[in-house]
């Protein structure tokens, strides 16, 4: 048995963990659910000895274990999938696997590497183990994780997040081992805001709120229960809008492309004013590649990116920027926020009006003060990026986005968001179509996709599968699509 | 060119082959050690008095390489324990190291010593060319070719390798694997320190015999460029060493032909190397890397992402 008993954990005023205490049964999947900033990675990263609590004890089949020290936590068998993986970036993705695990002192490459592609068929996660982790998508980076610490012989598994980047299939399968794991006496802990997730794999349920433990219970529970507990209040989600779509706003024709792992083979798109296109696909199937020609940082191998009738193809990101498109990349920390800075620097940086050769901190300043309140960032104008939670990380991102834009292209938008948050960007973006803003966006959450796009645009393999009006599809037919079938 | 010249440019090379994979170590673990110029200085100086005063040349290369491993030590103290800037700490440190130099040094000042003694390795000094190339000179020399196979398949090759280059890259995400980033920052700065320490003995007891004020001075400077430009690789580092030695030998022998120029010719290769490095370093050569699938490493090598920064446990 897990116990974790009164941990806290304060960042100056702030209580990330007031006093936690939560006990898990071997053999069983512990769902942890919270809100954006509730402290759930805290306390998870307190678990695996990746930060010290200020107080509180961790016990492990009534042996108290060490805390601080990852090391002692790993030996204990205590292992930690972080939300934001961390990897060396231009390791390979077999050094990254080797390394921490107890290899022999002259590294024995090909022994590693079995090790790496047998975990990996088991769960059906294709891993490259020569090329930079640098290449690899988020999805594919928390597969290794998954991976590495499975092959660490860990008896207690916590997985943060782990299926924000990672398709339906996938999930699937990650969930049938998480049972089989659990079948075999492992604890896992499982940290998410998804309510049907949690409802279906886990046996017992602890919901955190402003750092406190606020209430727990058997699964399965009525849906509201949980939110009522997680928000402390009901959460109505707002119908749905429309609008009148117009001139097309990005015409992208007859792209192909050779990117990575994907080729993309004569894709034509198309998006017009005031309208939502949603990308659906597996992770790597070409929807991501698209959306970096969209910005302007991949150019096609053949054909055009037509933008507000403009030919742009080949033109690179910052003419895109000044025609009007804002992208916000799916990897908060490595591509969109630069960690040190603060939240004042990055309005200044990159604000919604754009600063002269000096910079106006008053302005940027209460610029910074105006948004983060608007889309309720936790955290202040002096936090760094790297002391917000995931979900907040999110929120700034979004924050930062100027007034003016014609096409906003975005991957995962609300990837990491609870349910309150998410609901709470998506109005604020669909606000913007009354300035007859586009947006074109890629996601793995289904309902995220039928809920906010006017059509669908299904990807497999490089190609377009289908286009589909969101109000005549539904989720299972998507899922199908997805995976490359018709549905039966 | 002829075994003489190719065999003297190798012994010229060999204290910077020990200092900048020193350096390349420790800066490999994430930690800058800038000091390097005042380092080799007291080292240099550290080494010839201590043989001097004892006789011995191996006491001397040990005073040295214990005296730099200090100099180092301190650098990650103050990074690790104090959370002060290494940049900063080193200069000052390079400017103290310095001025001890002197200060100490003042008694062997032109003095005679003893010198690390010639070895020809039996069998293999009679190889024609090879033998008079690699294997007619001393244990000094022969240490830093061993040096560099070792530091090579040591970072390639091992575990303790992987773990080292972790830490200096991510030092978060080696420790979420249970390394310990503290621990690896102290021990590869002292290793490395100690390295540039026998870089410095190998100038006063062997390439530049004896001690003067300000005798190595330029040459902790030219070694950091090397280490950077050689993109902390020791294979390229060490070739960054060889061609600076090529161009002092180059130097000194030009200098009969222009007598007057004797002043220029002295400084002339630290100029010359610092084109040459920039010029290895456009994207056109780093591009070639990706395509030559061996030499990818090599070619293609980047700063440690943690370089320079300090370790923060939440
Ligand atoms: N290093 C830090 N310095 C200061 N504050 C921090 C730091 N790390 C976390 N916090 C704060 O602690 C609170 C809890 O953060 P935590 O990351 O645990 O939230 P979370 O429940 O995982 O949220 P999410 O769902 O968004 O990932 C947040 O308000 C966050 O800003
Ligand atoms: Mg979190």
């Amino acid at each position: 048995m897990l116990e974790l008993l009164d941990i806290h954990k304060h960042y100056g005023s702030l209580r990330a963990n007031d006093g936690v205490t939560i006990a898990v049964e071997r053999g069983s999947i512990h769902g942890i659910l919270g809100e954006n900033g509730a402290g759930k990675s805290t306390l998870m990263k307190v678990l695996a000895g990746f930060i010290t609590a200020d107080s509180g004890e961790i016990r492990l089949d009534g042996e108290s274990l060490p805390t601080g020290s990852t090391k002692r936590s790993l030996e204990s068998g205590v292992g930690l999938l972080h939300q934001d993986p961390l990897h060396c970036m231009p390791f390979s993705v077999l050094d990254n696997f080797m390394l921490g695990r107890p290899e022999s002192f002259i590294l024995d490459h090909s022994t590693a590497q079995a090790e790496l592609n047998r975990l990996s068929d088991e769960f059906g996660f294709s891993l490259d183990p020569d090329v930079p982790v640098r290449t690899l998508t988020i999805g594919e980076r928390q597969q290794l994780e998954i991976v590495r610490l499975l092959s660490l012989g860990i008896r207690v598994l916590i997985l943060d997040e782990p299926t924000t980047a990672i398709s339906a299939e996938q999930r699937t399968s990650l969930f049938a081992t998480l049972r089989t794991l659990a079948g075999q006496g492992m604890i896992v802990l499982f940290v998410s805001h998804k309510l049907e997730e949690v409802d279906e794999i886990c046996d017992r349920v602890s919901v955190l709120r402003l750092g406190r433990l606020v209430g727990e219970a058997e699964l399965p529970v009525p849906t509201e229960r949980l939110v009522e507990m997680m928000f402390g209040e009901m959460i109505v989600q707002s119908p749905r809008v429309t609008a009148e779509p117009g001139e097309p706003v990005i015409d992208l024709e007859s792209i192909s492309l050779h990117d990575r792992l994907v080729t993309l083979d004569d894709i034509s798109v198309k998006v017009h004013t005031a309208e939502v296109v949603g990308l659906a696909g597996l992770e790597g199937s070409g929807q991501q590649t698209l959306l970096r020609v969209a910005a302007g940082l991949l150019s096609p191998a053949r054909g055009s990116v037509r933008i507000g009738g403009e030919t742009l193809t080949g033109r690179g990101y910052r003419r895109h920027l000044d025609a009007g498109v804002h992208y916000l990349p799916a990897d908060r920390l490595g591509e969109g926020l630069v960690e040190g800075l603060t939240v004042k620097e990055h309005f200044a940086l990159a604000g919604i009006e754009p600063q002269g050769f000096l910079l106006d901190w008053e302005r940027a300043s209460s610029e910074a003060t105006a948004r983060i309140e608007e889309f309720s960032v936790k955290g202040t104008v002096d936090s760094t990026p790297e002391s917000l939670s995931g979900g907040n990380q999110q929120r700034l991102l979004l924050a930062m986005m100027p007034e003016k834009i014609s096409l906003l292209v975005m991957e995962h938008p609300t990837r990491g968001l609870d349910i309150e948050s998410a609901e709470l960007v998506w109005t604020r973006l669909l606000a913007r179509r009354s300035d007859r803003t586009a947006i074109l966006f890629a996601s793995a959450d289904l309902d995220e996709l039928l809920r906010y796009s006017d059509r669908i645009v299904v990807f497999f393999a490089g190609r377009i599968l289908a286009v589909l009006d969101a109000t005549e599809t539904d989720s299972e037919a998507i899922g199908y699509l997805i995976g490359g079938k018709e549905r039966v | 060119m002829d075994a003489v010249t190719i065999a003297s440019i190798i012994a010229a090379a060999t204290p910077l082959v020990y200092a900048a994979l020193g350096e390349t170590i420790t800066e490999k673990a994430g930690i800058v050690n800038l000091s390097l110029d005042g380092t080799l200085l007291l080292s240099a100086m550290v080494a010839f008095a201590t043989a001097q005063t004892t006789g011995s040349v191996l006491l001397g290369f040990a005073a040295a390489a214990g005296t730099s491993a200090i100099v180092a030590g301190i650098i990650a103290f103050s990074s690790i324990e104090l959370k002060l800037n290494q940049i900063a700490v080193g200069f000052v440190l390079f400017l103290l190291a310095g001025d001890l130099s002197s200060l100490l040094g003042q008694s062997f000042v032109r003095e005679p010593g003893p010198s690390v003694p010639p070895l020809n390795i039996a069998g293999l000094s009679d190889i024609p060319w090879f033998g008079k190339v690699f294997f007619s000179h001393n244990l000094s020399v022969y240490g830093s070719m061993v040096l560099i196979i070792v530091t090579y398949w040591y970072f390639y090759r091992t575990r303790a390798g992987l773990e080292l280059q972790a830490v200096g890259e991510r030092p978060e995400a080696a420790f979420a694997r249970g390394i310990h980033v503290e621990r690896l920052r102290y021990i590869y700065t002292f290793v490395g320190g100690a390295f540039v320490g026998i870089g410095g003995a190998a100038f006063s007891l062997d390439v530049k015999f004896g001690w003067s004020e300000g005798h190595v001075t330029n040459f902790g400077w030219i070694v950091l460029a090397i280490v950077i430009f050689g993109g902390w690789h020791p294979a390229r580092a060490a070739l960054g060493c060889y061609l600076f030695g090529a161009l002092q030998v180059v130097a000194l022998k030009l200098q009969p032909t222009f007598p007057s120029f004797t002043q220029v010719l002295g400084i002339m290769p630290f100029p010359v190397m610092i084109f040459m490095l920039v010029a290895i370093n456009r994207p056109a050569f780093r591009s070639l890397g990706d395509r030559l699938g061996l030499f990818r490493r090599f070619l293609r090598a980047e700063a440690p992402g943690g370089l320079g920064t300090i370790f923060e446990r939440g």
